[in-house]
């Protein structure tokens, strides 16, 4: 038995709730969604706490279960096609580039931030404005960035757990920093004219 | 030559894989020359910094503002996970 021990199931939704359905909430955009995988997540943690080894701390604990649940979900309705978020998302990108493919300069072209990245980084502002641009994108894209940038998962990782091609994974990847960027910029970043 | 629309996407698959030198070469060369794209570049490479070195700040960072769960939802898992008498 590691360091750490769990505490009374009926504790669990007080002292990780809304903080496993923040979780949940990021990667999955519904809401309802969201509070049926913290559910589900607690119900396993129940009865799977026996193989808690206390290694983590309670709460990596059912955020990695969660974690799962998010992957279970997303790959069972992997077959749905691209939705309207999605396509909106792709034409107003592709709206960034001119017929040849070039930055449209004087509007889409990306600025200079001219702000010490470390100031910015203290910024609740800017975490704010993040969690916003991030909270916009569409729910698989959300998914995906999560596992790569938060998680840290390699890409044959994520593709093997939601199985979906590496070229899928990579679009996707690229839309969602895309508009992320582009939000960041149009709302917090100081900019310079170029 | 590469056109931005291309080395953006580039850009992005060079976070997740290392690219043949067939494409590593010609977006090095489009980065040299397009102050637009290499900014593109500079901001992908922070925002991943930025998530990667806080992601708690990215997500459940506690405060009132914060979305929670609804009482419903409250009420009905705290019910599942409460043994009955």
């Amino acid at each position: 038995m590691g360091p750490h021990s769990l505490s009374d199931p009926e504790q669990w939704v007080n002292q990780h709730g809304d903080y496993l359905f923040r979780c949940a909430l990021l990667r999955m955009r519904d809401p309802r969604l969201a509070e049926d995988v913290v559910q589900e997540t607690l119900l396993a943690a129940l009865q799977g706490r026996d193989r808690f080894a206390g290694e983590s701390s309670e709460r990596s604990w059912l955020v990695g279960i969660l974690k799962h649940k998010v992957i279970d979900h997303f790959r069972k309705n992997s077959r749905e096609g691209p939705s309207e978020d999605v396509e909106r998302l792709i034409n107003e990108q592709d709206q960034s580039f001119h017929g040849r493919g070039g930055w449209k300069r004087d509007t889409t072209g990306p600025k200079e931030w001219t702000e010490d990245p470390g100031i910015i980084l203290e910024r609740k502002e800017f975490w704010d404005v993040l969690k916003r641009c991030v909270s916009e994108l569409p729910p698989r894209m959300a998914h995906v960035f999560s596992l790569r940038e938060i998680d840290d998962l390699s890409s044959e990782e994520i593709c093997k757990a939601l199985n979906i091609t590496a070229t899928n994974l990579w679009v996707m990847l690229h839309r969602a920093r895309m508009h992320l960027r582009r939000c960041l910029e149009i709302n917090c970043m100081g900019l310079k004219a170029s | 030559m590469l056109s931005c629309k291309e080395a953006t996407r580039l850009v992005s698959d060079s976070l997740d894989r290392k690219l043949p030198f067939r494409l590593l070469l010609p977006l090095r060369i489009h980065l040299l020359l397009c102050k637009f794209c290499d900014r593109y570049r500079k901001h992908l490479l922070f925002i991943r910094e930025a998530v990667r070195r806080h992601p708690d700040r990215v997500e459940g960072h506690e405060e009132p503002s914060s979305p929670s769960l609804s009482p419903e939802a409250r009420e009905r898992i705290t019910r599942f996970l409460t043994p009955e008498d």
